[in-house]
C-alpha cells in the first residue's frame, strides 16, 4: 500500500516536471474549427521541425475557438465562420480574419448505380424544405435528361451537431432561396423543416449509405476520401460544376474585400463551385494584451506568414483547396497590419 | 486487503467492515493489535473520522456547486425564455427561439421504453443467476459477460447500433408498412436497453441471492413449485432491491448521450410515435454545445442541462420513496 503511494507520488511529480520542461520551449496555442484540423496538424508538425516552435491546436469547433480567443486563453482561434457582431463586441478589440484554405460542401445521395446527378439551387432548397418528396419529381427529371430516377421517397439527412459545414450549406441556401432565408435561415445549427439528423460527417455518410433514396450533405474532403457520389451544381453563371479542389479554389475569384470577411457561396466565378467557403485563423490585431511578450507576437506572425505561403503546398495533397493568388496577397496584407504596441511586426 | 494498512483505521471501523464472516479470526487479531497500540490508535481514529466527514461534505458541496453553477450560467436564458422554455416545441437557434419540450419528451420516451425492454432481460438473467445457477463455470461466465456489457464504451454501442441495429429496425419497419427511417426512438431505446441491463441485473442478482433459504424451504415444504417460490417468495422479498436496480439503470438511461445521439435521428420536433426520429436532452447538448454562438443560445443549452439535472433528481427521489414504502411493508 505504502509502496504504491510512493510510486504514485513519483509518477505525479514526474509528469509535472515533464510539463515544466515543455513550457520552456517556444510554444503557440490555438483552438477552433475541426474542418482544417488534419491540414493544420500536418502544417504545425512540419513547422515545429523547421523552426523549433511547437504549435498546439485543439479542434474544439469554430464556436469554441471564437470563445477561447475572446477569453484570451489561446494565441489564435480557428473558425469556418466570420465572427458575429455580438462576439466581436465582447472581444473588445479588433480581430483579424486570416484565410488559410478553402473547403466545399457537396450534396450526396444514395441511388442505385450512383449516377452523376445535376441539381439547380432551387431543387436543393425545395428538397431541404420538404417540398420535393420523391426522386421521380418532374423538376428533378428536367434537370437530368437521360437519367431515369425511380419513384423513391427522398429521405433528407442533415448534420445534428452544430457545424461549420451546416453554416456554409445554409448560407448558400439562404442566398439562393428566399423562402429558405425566411423560414430557416443560416447558422451552425438550424430548425430543420424535414429530415433526419446525424452526428458529424461520418454519421451523415453512414446514414446516407444505408438509406436508399437519401439526400444529404458532407464536406468535399469526406466525400472524396470515402468515394461517395456527389451532385454537379448549377452556379450563378448557369454552368453545372463538379465539386473539386480546383473549382473550390476558383470560387475565390470574386472581389475579395481587404478584411477577407467574405462568403464564397453562390460565387460569381463562372467555373467556381457554389457551396465553398474559406476557413480562417483569428488573431487580435494588437498583440500587446494581457502581458504577452513581443517575442511571442513575432512567433505568431512568422507562423501565419508561413501558413499562407510555404505551408500552402500541403493543402492539395491533403485535399484542401489552397488560397488563390489574390487571397494570398490579401492575407499577407492582413498579417502585415498586426501590431505590437502600435508598431508593425512583420518585416 | 493489506493488513498493515487496515490496522490504523481503528477497531470500530474494522468490526463494522467485517461482515464477510470468513475473516473473523483475522479481524479479531486486528482488533487486539489495535488495542495494544493504545493512544496512537485513538488519535488516528479521530483523524480518520475527520477525513471521512470532510470527504462526505465535499461530495455534498460538489453537488450543490454543480447545481448552483448550472443555475447561474443559465440565468440569461431563464430571464429571456421564461416558462415558455419548458412548454415551447420550437428549437430554432437562428431565430433565437428556444423551447425544450421535444427533448424532455424524447428523453423520457427513450428511457422508459428502454427500461421496459431491459426489465424483461435483466429480471430473467438475475433469476437465472441468483436462483437457478448460483455457482459453476457457466454461471460465472454469464456473470462476467453481463458485467462486461457495462464496460463497453457507449460510442461503440452507438456505432454498432448505427450499422447493425438500425438496418434491422428498418427491415422490420419496411415489412410492417411503417415509414422506414430505421433511426428513431425505437432504435435508441433498443440500444439503451442493452446498455442498462448490467446495472439492474447485477443488483437484482445480489438481492435475489440474499433471500433467506429458510423462507424458500418453508415454501417448498408446503408444496410450492419452483416457479411459485420465485413468484410468491423470492420476488416479493427482493422487491425493494429490484426497484433500486431499476432506478440505477434509469439514471444511466436518462443521461446516456453518445449511443443515443447516433441512432435517434436527431429531429427537434415533438415525437409523434416511437418509430419516428426525436432528440434527447443529453444529445442536443452534446450536438450543439461546441458550436453554440451567442450568449442566450449557450445559456439555453445550459438550461437544458439544469432541467435534466432536476428531472434525474426528481425521478431518483420518487424511486427512493417507493423503496422506503416497500421496505416498511415487508
Amino acid at each position: 500500500m505504502r509502496k504504491l503511494m510512493k510510486l504514485f507520488l513519483v509518477l505525479a511529480l514526474l509528469s509535472f516536471s515533464v510539463a515544466g520542461l515543455a513550457a520552456d520551449q517556444q510554444e503557440l496555442t490555438g483552438a477552433g474549427a475541426t474542418f482544417p484540423y488534419p491540414l493544420y496538424s500536418k502544417m504545425f508538425d512540419v513547422y515545429s521541425k523547421e523552426y523549433g516552435v511547437k504549435v498546439n491546436y485543439q479542434a474544439i469547433g469554430s464556436g469554441g475557438g471564437i470563445r477561447q480567443l475572446i477569453n484570451k486563453t489561446v494565441d489564435f482561434g480557428g473558425s469556418d465562420a466570420i465572427v458575429g457582431e455580438e462576439e466581436a463586441k465582447s472581444a473588445g478589440a479588433q480581430v483579424l480574419h486570416i484565410p488559410t484554405c478553402a473547403g466545399a460542401v457537396v450534396v450526396t445521395y444514395n441511388l442505385l448505380g450512383s449516377p452523376d446527378i445535376r441539381l439547380t439551387p432551387e431543387l436543393i432548397a425545395d428538397v431541404f424544405l420538404g417540398k420535393i418528396k420523391k426522386w421521380d419529381d418532374p423538376r428533378i427529371a428536367a434537370a437530368n435528361p437521360g437519367i431515369k430516377l425511380a419513384a423513391l421517397p427522398i429521405t433528407v439527412v442533415h448534420r445534428s451537431d452544430g457545424s461549420g459545414t451546416t453554416n456554409i450549406f445554409s448560407d448558400y441556401l439562404s442566398k439562393v432561396s428566399k423562402e429558405w432565408k425566411e423560414k430557416v435561415g443560416a447558422g451552425t445549427a438550424l430548425n430543420w423543416p424535414v429530415g433526419l439528423g446525424a452526428k458529424g460527417n461520418p454519421g451523415v455518410a453512414g446514414l446516407v449509405k444505408q438509406t436508399p433514396g437519401s439526400f444529404g450533405y458532407v464536406e468535399l474532403i469526406y466525400a472524396l476520401q470515402n468515394k461517395m457520389p456527389y451532385a454537379l451544381l448549377r452556379n450563378r453563371s448557369g454552368n453545372f460544376v463538379r465539386p473539386t479542389l480546383g473549382s473550390t479554389s476558383t470560387a475565390m475569384n470574386v472581389t475579395l474585400p481587404p478584411d477577407m470577411k467574405v462568403s464564397l457561396t453562390d460565387t460569381d466565378a463562372p467555373d467556381g463551385y457554389p457551396i465553398a467557403g474559406l476557413t480562417w485563423i483569428l488573431v487580435y490585431k494588437e498583440q500587446a494584451y494581457q502581458g504577452r511578450s513581443e517575442a511571442k507576437a513575432r512567433e505568431l506572425v512568422r507562423l501565419l506568414k508561413w501558413m499562407t505561403h510555404e505551408g500552402q503546398k500541403y493543402c492539395e495533397p491533403m485535399q484542401y483547396a489552397p488560397l488563390s493568388k489574390k487571397a494570398t496577397e490579401r492575407a499577407e496584407a492582413l498579417i502585415g497590419s498586426i501590431t505590437y504596441n502600435g508598431k508593425g511586426i512583420m518585416k | 486487503m493489506s493488513v498493515s494498512g487496515r490496522m490504523e483505521t481503528g477497531a470500530g471501523m474494522i468490526s463494522r467492515t467485517a461482515g464477510t464472516g470468513k475473516s473473523l479470526s483475522r479481524d479479531a487479531a486486528m482488533v487486539y493489535s489495535g488495542a495494544v497500540r493504545g493512544s496512537r490508535n485513538l488519535v488516528s481514529e479521530a483523524a480518520f473520522r475527520r477525513l471521512l466527514r470532510l470527504v462526505g461534505v465535499a461530495v455534498l458541496l460538489l453537488l450543490v456547486a454543480i447545481l448552483a453553477s448550472l443555475f447561474v450560467a443559465s440565468m440569461p436564458a431563464i430571464a429571456r425564455n421564461g416558462f415558455a422554455f419548458l412548454t415551447g416545441t420550437v428549437w430554432d437557434p437562428v431565430a433565437a427561439r428556444f423551447g425544450s419540450l421535444p427533448f424532455l419528451v424524447g428523453t423520457l420516451m427513450t428511457s422508459f421504453l428502454a427500461l421496459l425492454i431491459s426489465l424483461v432481460f435483466s429480471l430473467a438473467v438475475s433469476i437465472f443467476l441468483g436462483e437457478y445457477f448460483r455457482r459453476g463455470i457457466a454461471s460465472s461466465l454469464m456473470k462476467t459477460v453481463v458485467e462486461l456489457l457495462a464496460g463497453i464504451p457507449s460510442v461503440i454501442y452507438g456505432f454498432w447500433a448505427l450499422f447493425f441495429l438500425v438496418p434491422a429496425v428498418r427491415f422490420v419497419e419496411t415489412k410492417t408498412g411503417i415509414i422506414p427511417y430505421g433511426v428513431g426512438i425505437l432504435a435508441a431505446a433498443l440500444v439503451l436497453s442493452i446498455m442498462i441491463i448490467p446495472y439492474s441485473a447485477s443488483l437484482a442478482r445480489e438481492v435475489i441471492g440474499l433471500v433467506p433459504a429458510d423462507l424458500k424451504e418453508a415454501a417448498f415444504s408446503l408444496g410450492a413449485t419452483r416457479f411459485e417460490v420465485i413468484r410468491k417468495v423470492v420476488l416479493p422479498y427482493a422487491r425493494s432491491g429490484l426497484v433500486a436496480g431499476v432506478l440505477l439503470s434509469l439514471g444511466r438511461a436518462l443521461g446516456e448521450t453518445m449511443a443515443v445521439t447516433m441512432v435517434i435521428g436527431n429531429s427537434n420536433m415533438l415525437p409523434k410515435d416511437i418509430f419516428g426520429p426525436a432528440n434527447t436532452m443529453a444529445s442536443i447538448i452534446a450536438n450543439e454545445f461546441s458550436e453554440a454562438t451567442g450568449a442566450v443560445y449557450m445559456a439555453s443549452l445550459i438550461e437544458i442541462a439544469l432541467v435534466l439535472f432536476i428531472v434525474t433528481a426528481v425521478i431518483n427521489i420518487i424511486g427512493k420513496i417507493v423503496i422506503m414504502k416497500m421496505s416498511v411493508e415487508t
